[in-house]
């Protein structure tokens, strides 16, 4: 496992870090939202395109650059640090894997060029419940001739909003809570009997709810085996858990520096703020969980790049710290700010809120917990 | 000269392997017991004679101290190196042939600070298990407040006299020498410290054991009266000895924290979850009956997956030449936390099984299970409590500043 970054990487993060400082800084995130454009984004879209962060996994051959993810893991942890609200966990990450994982050639020819050049996002349309369960899928798909006809709901899509085609879980046999049974459809936005419903949500990123009503797909936008869907679900989920994982480690460490920044610049009872031991204690004690979770980031990043066979395990305790880390230190980026913490005109509340829209996205902790604990045996 | 060059470390591996293979005997691939761990010294009993020859066929090839340099009889190797020789220990479950201050904290203290002569004169005893070492810092009036420390030191001319008291010294009453901070300064207070070392032999040192809350008796009240010592046998400079006191508490802190406090060393108790298994039942699917339980073991064996990997970034970061000074507060803190949530978490595991304390009606290892409980919470005492580390963590590596 390495956990020092080669220079094509470092220069990577170079390049991700001054991006988002300069062009999506949270003042950009504020007046997306002050401006009613719920975290959409076409500008900031292109640009992102243009500095190849959408190709950061897809090969050459198919027009990315083909960097590995220990180097999206750098982007990812770059727009977490400013909260950019961007596509690239759906579509960099999880529409790029799914299509790289599960595609045909054709399919690959189709859109990963499409993804790289920043012209169509993806968003995957799993869950259907208020709580992540890639087996509850109840979606039907029937088989219809030419294809297959998809009824049912998703709920909460992240980024499905403004996503030009679905990653849509449908479930070919069994019922909800079985594992086998499940098949990957792309769907287009335009679709017939695809209806998409804008949510506002409590990040200002924004997401949707789908419903799905006798909508066709033709067999050509089936993704992977038939029927086994979980087979490529499952490492597509655990590269987008990850991912997730390095951006939430960026909003943290983020949410750490305006702090400790604080600490040493407010004065109360005639002392820097930062001088108080209670302070100084806490102050440490989230220095040394960030330290553990980026140690947690880094070994699953690399794994993914390694096709080392704990990706699961280790995606998991990524995605479980991350969100503990972060949720500890947006909590007292709010209280070691007091007053001024808890108006809308400071950044820290917009750390907190999104830090619960990434505790909930593809497994809060305590699924993860949960899946740790049955990957190790009990 | 083997593996002074860059060597192929697959060569270097097979080496390792067959040589292990050869020569570690077969009862030192077992789980250690508590009374058969070797800590060296001239009281040394080795209640199993093979692990004598271990220690010796170790001590040989300076592998006791892997790292250190080949002329003072240390192995000489690199971190790769020394890397693929635990590996390959792990392997085959070779137990550690000798425990040792000298090895964790003394010696690479004495390999930065101590001339030549006393390197040649100590290094050799702390590889071989010859000498066993004590730690003489903490005072009744100086633990926290380390600098703080009272027990005089005067020059004599020829020699040095010590008069004061120590307390917590570990394991005084079976060491041979001691390492111990003395004043040789009243007017001053962190300038004024001296680093000596002296035989606990000499006329006019006593020890008295302390009994700790896990029944046993690791450490002593130790009193010096006029205690007399050589001169050659002070290390670093007259009032130099605060710096030389601080580097050797980093590698006190980096090796209890890196070892886990030694918790994972082989000892017939079971892990965590398996304790849980047993006590608690699983349902169908193999999953603890309590819910909460399971997510509280879960969440612990996340923590300390992310400690060892956190101490193998920043051994890789070291490598890489990067600055990773700062990390010893961090590592010690979080080991305490998370060694002591383990056996909060093994005793509620293990329920009434976990409540005995001798005799018959419990299981060997979930009496020791309790004891090491019990032991535990001095992790956040020892080497530095958690508080102070995080004074550090704050004042060093963040940058806050005491009240001005
Ligand atoms: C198992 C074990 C083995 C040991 N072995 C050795 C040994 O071999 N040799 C040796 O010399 N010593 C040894 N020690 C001693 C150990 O280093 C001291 O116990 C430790 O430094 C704390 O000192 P103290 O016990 O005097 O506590 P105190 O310093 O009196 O501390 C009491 C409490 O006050 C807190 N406190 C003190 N100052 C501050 C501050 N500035 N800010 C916030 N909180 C503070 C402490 O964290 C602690 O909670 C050992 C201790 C243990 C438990």
């Amino acid at each position: 496992m390495t956990f020092v970054l080669t220079e094509d990487q470092e220069m990577l993060r170079d390049t991700a870090v001054n991006f988002t400082r300069d062009e999506l800084p949270v003042k950009h995130l504020r007046s997306l939202r002050d401006s009613g454009k719920n975290g959409v984004d076409a500008e900031g879209r292109q640009k992102l395109a243009e500095l190849g962060f959408f190709g950061v996994l897809i090969p050459e051959e198919y027009d990315g650059v083909g960097m590995g993810m220990v180097a999206l893991g750098q982007v990812m942890e770059a727009q977490g640090r400013t909260l950019a609200a961007t596509a690239l966990l759906q579509t960099a990450c999880m529409g790029a894997s799914a299509i790289l994982l599960g595609g045909t050639e054709e399919q690959k020819k189709e859109w990963l060029p499409k993804i790289a050049s920043g012209e169509v996002t993806t968003a995957l349309a799993l869950d259907e419940g208020s709580h992540h369960s890639p087996a509850g899928v109840a979606t039907e798909a029937e088989r219809d001739g030419q294809g297959y006809t998809l009824n049912g709901a998703k709920k909460y899509v992240s980024d499905g909003h403004h996503a030009d085609v679905f990653i849509v879980v449908g479930r070919t046999f069994g019922e909800a809570g079985d594992t086998h049974g499940l098949t990957l459809f792309l769907v287009p936005r335009d679709a017939k009997g695809l209806t998409v419903k804008s949510l506002n949500t409590v990040d200002s990123h924004g997401a949707a709810h789908l419903t799905l009503e006798d909508v066709h797909v033709p067999e050509s936008h089936v993704l992977g085996a038939p029927d086994k869907g979980m087979d490529l679900l499952e490492p597509v989920l655990d590269r987008g858990r990850i991912a997730l994982a390095a951006e939430m480690l960026g909003s943290a460490t983020a949410a750490f520096e305006l702090t400790h920044e604080y600490l040493q610049t407010r004065k109360q009872f005639g002392q820097l703020i930062g001088s108080f031991q209670s302070m100084q204690h806490r102050a440490a004690k989230m220095f040394t969980e960030l330290e553990l979770t980026k140690s947690c980031v880094g070994a699953a990043l690399t794994a993914v790049d390694e096709q080392r066979n704990d990706i699961s395990e280790l995606a998991s305790l990524a995605k479980a710290r991350a969100g503990e880390t972060v949720h500890l230190v947006s909590n007292e980026t709010v209280q070691m700010h007091g007053g001024i913490g808890m108006t809308d005109d400071h950044d820290s509340g917009f750390y907190m809120k999104r830090a619960r829209v990434q505790e909930a996205l593809l497994g809060s902790a305590s699924f993860h917990r949960d899946r740790f604990a049955r990957i190790n045996g009990f | 000269m083997p593996y002074d060059t860059p060597s192929d470390p697959e060569a270097f591996r097979q080496e390792v392997r067959e040589w292990l293979e050869e020569n570690c005997p077969k009862s030192m691939r077992t789980p250690q017991p508590e009374d058969e761990v070797v800590w060296g010294g001239r009281r040394e009993k080795f209640k199993n004679p093979d692990s004598k020859v271990w220690l010796e066929r170790m001590a040989e090839k300076g592998w006791t101290a892997p790292t250190w340099p080949k002329e003072l009889g240390g192995g000489g190797l690199d971190r790769e190196q020394t890397k693929i020789l635990h590996q390959e220990m792990g392997r085959i479950n070779a137990r550690i042939p000798l425990h040792s201050f000298g090895l964790w904290m003394f010696g690479p203290a004495l390999l930065e600070f101590g001339n030549e002569e006393q390197k040649k004169r100590f290094i050799p005893d702390i590889i071989h298990g010859r000498t066993r070492w004590c730690q003489g810092y903490s005072e009744p009036g100086a633990g926290s407040d380390l600098a703080g420390l009272q027990t005089k030191c005067e020059d004599k001319g020829d020699h040095y006299l010590i008069n004061g008291q120590k307390v917590w010294t570990s394991y005084a009453d079976q060491a041979d020498w001691i390492f111990c901070l003395v004043r040789t300064d009243n007017t001053v207070k962190h300038e004024g410290i001296s680093f000596i070392l002296f035989d606990m032999e000499s006329e006019g040192v006593e020890t008295r054991p302390i009994k700790l809350i896990s029944g046993s008796s690791p450490f002593c009240e130790t009193f010096f009266s006029d205690v007399k010592v050589p001169k050659d046998q002070l290390v670093g400079d007259v009032n130099g000895g605060w710096k030389i006191a601080k580097r050797l508490l980093q590698f006190e802190r980096s090796s209890i924290s890196a070892s886990g406090f030694g918790a994972a060393r082989g000892s017939g108790m079971l892990g965590l979850e398996e304790y849980a298994k047993i006590h608690v039942g699983t349902d169908k699917d193999g999953a603890l009956l309590d819910g909460d339980l399971r997510g509280r073991i879960s969440d612990h064996m996340m923590y300390a997956k992310a400690f060892g990997l956190t101490v193998k970034r920043s051994g890789e970061q070291a490598k890489a030449g990067q600055e990773v000074g700062h990390t010893a507060s961090i590592i010690k803190y979080a080991a305490a936390k998370m060694n002591q949530d383990k056996f909060e978490l093994m005793i509620e595991a293990l329920g009434t099984e976990g409540l005995g304390w001798e005799g018959e009606g419990f299981d060997k290892g979930a009496k020791m299970a309790t004891r090491a409980w019990l032991r535990s919470k001095g992790n956040s005492i020892e080497g530095g409590t958690s508080e102070i580390n995080l004074n550090v963590v704050s004042k060093r590596v963040l940058g806050l500043r005491d009240h001005q």
